[in-house]
């Protein structure tokens, strides 16, 4: 469904993206780990539209999005989450993923009928809340929130959009340990009810060993290596490079 | 919202109360104080429309002078080169036109910038109209303005009538049916989903952008809807006071509007109202009683930014909350 192909982004002399070629099939959970500044971010932000590359191509469903909008990516179907949390933190929790959900069907523009006179969206915003259980915590504005709850709602919003492909930038940062296994478990178990393809960036090997389908490895803004998570964790390059660990 | 769902809401039978009570006013105050009052209702359709930009869009116009004298000027104007048009009916849908059309060319260019810039755009454009109503004198009355008429309504002629009669009249039952109606129209906005993403852009633009709301298009809807309400509110001012000048456009009365919604509380939709009410009183009695006017409303604005940021339904709002909290 998506297809990188010699994507490439430099800052000056940095080389953030560096002639990077990756595939993503549907309903994949991938999971993409590196050291700081390996060009994890950059690479979403690419994807998702937020800066644009200096050259090489993105393929969504065969279309080419490497210069299209955010706006357009996400009406073809490109989600993301945030690993610094973005929230509308002046409305409740269930208005967050109802505007979201009005934006998808096109209905941003009504402007006389309260939101509430729209009984379909409301039940379905508070399905996706239920989703991730927390629709008990609808009516809180963002501010009432735990950080494992902000970043649940967080990936909430990008959910609703119906994206087919979701882009979590760190979905577990900042979150207590003891909470990290059951914000991944709401997230991927409501991912893999719709069988959403999922690019999922992350630190945390637990996470990434206990969630993903494949995992990629960045290294100074290339693909090191790639496979499944029990591979890579026994790849002695990576152990090396990204673990720190010499055998 | 149906009517089921209305009968059970405290917040509309409040509204319900305070309208039938507004139904009274005429009998209870003076010649004097109606005026007074009226002059506050108008500058209450001002504050919803300034609140929808301010309060749900997060954008701080110190321009909004202007929209209200396009709405003032729209009346003024057609009063002396189309006096056969002169009608109420025909004057509101022309000065929320001729407000449109300004607030179309104006927003277009403030919308693509925020905080401060955007706030100074606003400023620097209505001080442009102001320089233009002031200088071309023998158009818009330069710094003698123009004297506005009683109008006609739906072929009701008022003529001989003094306009404290009028104001007591039939003016004050249609300043408060269009009040009612700004009122409701206004409330359907910032409930609706339109609305949400206006709340969704002034709480958070880039992910409001990220997901499918066209920022700077939707800013410059709420600035056009926005500015065609202060119109609205400059259009039924005129006839009260009776006269327009081109300080109307100048940045000192764009502040009042600022200060009387800051007043109220831009953050609760009835805030702008109660700020409108208040200010309007408040701004009376200090001239009327001191020299030193200025003073007193400079020193009001530090004591509200001090003691009561969320202005007065904010603290009415928030004591409310704690006595409920308390009860329960």
């Amino acid at each position: 469904m998506l297809a990188i192909d010699n994507l490439k982004k430099h800052f000056g002399f940095v080389k953030a993206v560096d002639n990077i070629n990756l595939d993503i099939e549907e309903g994949e959970i991938v999971s993409i780990i590196g050291t700081n500044g390996a060009g994890k971010t950059t690479l979403v932000n690419l994807i998702s539209g937020y800066i644009k590359p200096d050259s090489g191509r993105i393929l969504f469903f065969n279309k080419d999005i490497t210069y299209a909008s955010p706006y357009v990516r996400i009406k073809l179907g490109v989600g993301r989450s945030f690993q610094l949390i973005q929230l509308f933190g002046g409305i409740t929790v269930l208005d967050n993923v109802r505007t979201a959900l009005f934006s998808k069907y096109g209905m941003i523009r009504r402007g006389l009928l309260s939101a509430d006179r729209y009984s379909s969206v409301t039940e379905e915003a508070i399905k996706i809340l239920d989703n991730f259980n927390m629709a008990d915590k609808r009516n809180l504005t963002p501010k009432g929130l735990s950080e494992g709850d902000l970043k649940i709602l967080d990936i909430a919003i990008a959910f609703a959009l119906k994206s087919k492909l979701l882009l979590l930038d760190e979905p577990t940062s900042g979150v207590a340990t003891s909470d990290k296994f059951k914000v991944m478990d709401s997230i991927v178990s409501a991912i893999k009810k719709e069988g959403i393809s999922t690019l999922i960036i992350e630190h945390d090997m637990d996470i990434v060993s206990g969630y993903s389908d494949r995992v990629v490895v960045m290294h100074e803004g290339r693909i090191m290596a790639q496979g499944k998570p029990d591979e890579i964790m026994e790849n002695k390059e990576v152990k090396a490079t990204v673990f720190g660990i010499v055998s | 919202m149906g009517l089921k769902q209305i009968s059970k809401n405290p917040r509309w039978i409040i509204y319900l109360l305070i309208f039938i009570a507004l139904l009274f006013i005429p009998r209870m105050l003076s010649i004097h104080d109606l005026m007074l009052f009226e002059y506050g209702i108008t500058f209450a359709i001002v504050g919803l429309g300034f609140n929808l930009l301010l309060g749900y869009t997060g954008l701080l116009s110190f321009g909004h002078g202007a929209y209200f004298a396009a709405g003032a000027y729209s009346v003024a104007m057609i009063a002396k080169y189309l006096p056969q048009a002169y009608s109420l009916e025909i004057l509101i849908p022309a000065s929320l036109f001729f407000s449109l059309i300004l607030s179309i060319i104006f927003g277009f260019v403030c919308v693509r910038h925020t905080k401060i810039f955007f706030s100074i755009l606003a400023l620097s454009l209505s001080m442009l109209l102001f320089a233009l109503l002031f200088k071309l004198y023998h158009i818009t009355g330069g710094s003698d303005g123009l004297r506005v008429p009683l109008p006609t309504l739906f072929g009701m002629s008022f003529k001989g009538i003094r306009r404290p009669e009028f104001l007591s009249g039939t003016y004050y039952y249609f300043l408060l049916g269009v009040f009612s109606i700004s009122f409701l129209v206004m409330r359907g906005i910032v409930s609706s989903p339109f609305g949400k993403a206006l709340q969704a852009i002034r709480d958070n633009e880039v992910r409001a952008e990220l997901i499918g709301i066209r920022v700077r298009r939707y800013r410059l809807y709420a600035f056009m809807i926005s500015g065609m309400f202060v119109g609205l509110g400059g259009a039924l001012w005129t006839f009260v006071n009776g006269h327009v000048t081109a300080d109307l456009s100048h940045w000192v009365f764009s502040g009042e509007i600022v200060y009387m919604t800051l007043l109220g509380g831009f953050g609760i939709f009835e805030g702008p109202i109660i700020g409108a009410m208040i200010f309007t009183y408040l701004k009376l009695y200090a001239m009327g009683n001191t020299q030193y006017w200025m003073f007193v409303i400079g020193a009001t604005l530090i004591v509200l930014v001090l003691i009561l940021p969320n202005g007065v339904a904010g603290a009415v709002s928030s004591l409310w909350t704690k006595v409920k909290k308390k009860t329960n």
